[in-house]
């Protein structure tokens, strides 16, 4: 591999790095052929020095700090032409209108989602309720002397925190696989943003 | 070693080996061959940290008809060096102190 190559290829590897960090770097790697070569040294013998290109690319970029790379990434590949730039404004009515519809039905869906299972808790919530009420009207019937009335308040009672458990848990389900899919969804949106490799 | 211990040595070797003269890359590396391994990545890594904290600046000059650049020391490079040498009394002291408590225990 002569010089010009090894560039070429250094330079299509850090593609993802703003352009004036890439210029540095392969005028430093440059430099250090030339100084080799200046040496003594055969071109491919002062490259095969540097490493391989996987090698050294994957080390630049672990060197990179991760907001830089993601920088990058959001940057527009290249500006937009004046007509661009004018149909965007002008189409703003309907573009921007049907973006908001969009986002609004996802985040109503979300919120549905949401208040099922509230509405689960709200459930759960009545059965403790009614198993305390079962008990407190049970004593309220033996102190009156209504025995059988009272035992069918208790066995009411015992039914209801029976359901109370069973719910608990499904509530507990349900509400820790929606916490599960936010954060699925933020990182999504993220991953949408920045692009894969930065998230990852 | 310890990464920030590790990194704060290889910054004052880097100092150390443009402090009496200008140097290059390609030089700097040769210079601390001996004593420390520097791969080209790291060197870069070193010299762009040391640019931005003032402790060095960086020109470039014209070598057998092409480009080369030369890093100077700065006074904020000079001071780190010295309080590198201070930092490191301190450290021998202690080393000092802690290989005693080991003679002691046997």
């Amino acid at each position: 591999m002569n010089k010009q190559d090894f560039l070429t290829q250094l330079r299509k590897e850090l593609s993802c790095l703003p352009q004036e960090d890439v210029e540095e770097r392969l005028t430093f790697y440059s430099e250090m052929i030339d100084d080799r070569v200046e040496e003594g040294l055969s071109e491919s013998e002062a490259i095969s020095q540097l490493g391989s290109v996987d090698e050294l690319a994957r080390q630049i970029l672990a060197d990179t700090p991760l907001t830089k790379i993601a920088k990058e990434k959001v940057k527009p590949n290249r500006a937009l032409k004046a007509w661009e730039i004018i149909l965007l404004i002008l189409g703003a009515p309907i573009w921007l209108s049907l973006l908001i519809a969009v986002v609004a039905i996802i985040f109503a869906v979300y919120v549905v989602i949401w208040s099922v299972i509230v509405s689960l808790w709200s459930i759960e919530a009545s059965f403790v309720a009614c198993s305390i009420g079962g008990f407190v009207s049970a004593v309220i019937f033996v102190l009156q002397g209504n025995g059988l009335t009272a035992l069918a308040m208790v066995g009411a009672g015992l039914c209801c925190v029976g359901l109370s458990i069973f719910m608990l848990l499904v509530c507990k389900a349900c509400t820790k696989a929606m916490i599960l899919l936010t954060k699925k969804i933020a990182l999504w949106i993220k991953a949408l943003i920045v692009g894969k490799e930065a998230v990852r | 070693m310890d990464i920030q211990l590790k990194r704060g040595i290889l910054d004052v070797c880097v100092l150390t080996a443009i402090k009496s003269e200008d140097s290059y890359g390609y030089k700097i590396i040769k210079d601390l061959k001996p004593f420390i391994e520097l791969s080209e990545s790291t060197l870069y890594t070193i010299l762009k940290r040391l640019e931005i904290a003032n402790m060095l600046t960086v020109r470039t000059a014209e070598h057998g008809g092409r480009l080369r650049k030369y890093y100077h020391i700065t006074d904020v490079g000079l001071k780190r060096i010295e309080d590198f040498k201070e930092e490191w009394k301190e450290i021998m002291s202690i080393y000092q102190f802690v290989t005693k408590e080991d003679n002691g225990d046997e």
